[in-house]
């Protein structure tokens, strides 16, 4: 008996391990070794052309010196702080008018959500154009409303230094429709007659959706809050089109995964760009864990039993 | 109007039902403007393009920059490599990625608790950690500036979709596939003929996003291709973009042949799209 069921244990620890053979593969070649590769890269001197010099943690040393280093955490830092809670708030505006239920809900649900699966270059090189100074559409229809309030010319956006972060915000924003379809289907899910109940009670529709809706749909919040900050942290592709890898101008949408990337493949300090990794790695640690933290108390989880 | 009911039944109040109307109509402009400028510009003659102050409506209508910029560019070129990178990609995510939830999901086995703590542990860590080891890995055996350090990778699972379908394949009632062992089938015909067939819109999810993670990849091309003949449709754009944004014309009408295609499969596959995507916001 006993020898049997070892059998079938092993033959199904065997269908196991075969089934799941291409993740586990995976996590040796694709994780385990460049992990360990990478915290030993961040210890020396690597330009991939000659072998590693060890260097020890200096490295992490020079990053406190390293000007565009902490000009990219800032930069990031303005992004993450702007653009993320923006977007939240834009996102879940949109799903909530979307959910008053109004005659050609589908069709304004289509045209706020297009915007956000336009290929990422595509948008980015859109955005150069659009926020061209002299001839984008953005300037176009600034350009008369602010000479009517005698505010002067429209800015330059992209030629800028003071402009270009906002100008990416504003991109950011247009792709909102992924985070607007996730409250949607929250927004669903609120208990109709507890509306109803606050409604007949007397309260006002700002009140129903502060005390109601969204501590409803507070893990959707949270979710979309995280991953947003985890992208932007991750931040690459549109700065890097729209500047042209430079983080220009004047280093004004440097972020700090354009920078690291930059430090990697255009300076080849393969060394120095797996320390920058492993910062971030700890900086997207701490907010998360910051976030979760903080928001501990108002998160709600159905079923859970606490508010 | 006032025929407009809530889901209660309760009609909506007409002067509510049109300021909201009024409200959606222009968020809807303004998040239609950039599209509508995009193919505008695609439309306006390069002198047109040029002139200040800005004009809305092309005039008059030209459709050359099309077939001058798709020749300007190796556009076909482009299109076949990154077809051919989306192609294996789809193939290699939904082979894997439903090979290992199977694994995780309906056999016992000591250890896949343990395992699907790991991949879903993998997903904190930023892609940035383990790059260079894995560029570096990809030159050492010759691989840099051609398209395998893009295909590769894919046959190997990934957390996100491999989580994806675990949650689903958890949902087909066990005492299906138990009736099927007793039968005599082995847990390959169990996979392919009875957890596969029931899991279409999970697979179909996920495949679409790989297709749009790949379509879109712009950073991975940029590490791994350096001849042009190799590039990809981002990569294509971003670079015609940076050499020659003095002819917005035919950047333009690029621009709009490669986001096309997207927003028709969107249209296609709309309910696929908004399912996969409320599927990733439930876990909260």
């Amino acid at each position: 008996m006993a020898t049997r069921v070892s059998k079938t244990a092993r033959r199904q620890l065997r269908l196991g391990l075969l089934f799941c053979a291409p993740v586990i593969l995976g996590l040796l070649i694709f994780m385990a070794y460049p992990i360990t590769a990478s915290l030993y890269y961040s210890c020396t001197r690597y330009s991939v052309m000659k072998p590693p010099v060890w260097v020890g943690l200096s490295n992490y040393q020079q990053l406190r010196h390293d000007e565009l280093f902490w000009k990219s955490l800032a930069n990031t830092a303005y992004y993450a702080v702007i653009a993320v809670p923006l977007g939240v708030a834009v996102a879940l505006g949109l799903a909530m008018l979307l959910n008053l239920k109004v005659r050609g809900q589908a069709l304004y649900r289509t045209f706020f959500f297009v915007p956000s699966i336009v290929p990422l270059v595509a948008s980015s090189v859109l955005w150069i154009w659009l926020f061209n100074p002299q001839n984008g559409a953005m300037n176009a229809l600034l350009r008369p409303i602010l000479a009517h309030l005698g505010l002067g010319e429209p800015p330059g956006w992209f030629a800028d230094p003071a402009w270009a972060k906002p100008a990416i915000i504003l991109w950011s924003l247009w792709g909102v429709g992924g985070s607007m379809v996730i409250f949607l289907a929250a927004l669903q899910d609120v208990p109709k007659e507890l509306q109803e109940a606050a409604e007949v009670d007397g309260a006002r529709a700002w009140h129903r959706i502060r005390h109601i809706t969204i501590p409803f749909i507070s893990p959707q919040i949270l979710f979309v809050l995280i991953m947003g900050l985890i992208g932007a942290f991750q931040f690459f592709t549109p700065a890097y089109v729209m500047t042209q890898g430079t983080g220009g101008p004047v280093d004004s949408t440097l972020f700090y995964s354009l920078y690291l990337f930059n430090v990697a493949f255009a300076d080849f300090k393969m060394g120095y760009a797996c320390a920058l990794a492993w910062i971030l790695f700890l900086l997207i640690l701490l907010a998360t864990a910051f976030i979760f933290k903080s928001s501990a108390r108002h998160v709600y989880y159905a079923g859970d039993g606490k508010g | 109007m006032a025929k407009t009911p809530d889901e209660s039944g309760r009609p909506m109040h007409p002067a509510s039902a049109i300021s909201a109307h009024v409200v959606l109509i222009a968020l809807s402009a303004t998040f239609l403007v950039p599209l509508i400028w995009l193919i505008t510009s695609s439309l306006k003659t390069e002198a047109q393009i040029l002139k200040f102050p800005p004009e809305w409506i092309p005039n008059p209508i030209t459709i050359e920059n099309y077939p001058k910029g798709l020749t300007f560019i190796p556009f076909w070129r482009y299109l076949l490599n990154t077809s051919t990178i989306c192609a294996a990609a789809v193939l290699g995510t939904i082979i894997s990625c439903s090979l290992v939830a199977y694994g995780l999901a309906r056999l016992r086995w000591p250890g896949r608790n343990l395992l699907f703590y790991i991949i879903i542990g993998t997903m904190m860590l930023p892609f940035q950690v383990t790059m260079v080891p894995v560029f570096v890995m990809f030159a050492r055996i010759g691989l840099v500036d051609t398209l395998w350090p893009l295909i590769i990778p894919h046959f190997f699972g990934n957390a996100f979709y491999i989580f994806l379908m675990r949650q689903f394949f958890l949902t087909i009632p066990m005492e299906l596939t138990e009736a099927a062992r007793i039968d005599g089938c082995t847990e390959w015909d169990i996979y392919r003929r009875i957890i596969l067939p029931l899991s279409k819109p999970v697979l179909a999810a996920v495949g679409l996003f790989a297709f749009m993670a790949s379509w879109n990849d712009y950073m991975g091309p940029l590490i791994y291709l350096a001849d042009e003949h190799k590039y990809t449709l981002s990569l294509g754009l971003a670079s015609f973009s940076s050499q020659y944004g003095s002819y917005p014309g035919m950047l333009m009408a690029v621009t709009t042949v490669i986001t096309v295609p997207i927003i028709v499969i969107f249209f296609l596959a709309q309910r696929t799209f908004i399912q996969g995507i409320t599927l990733t916001g439930i876990k909260g």
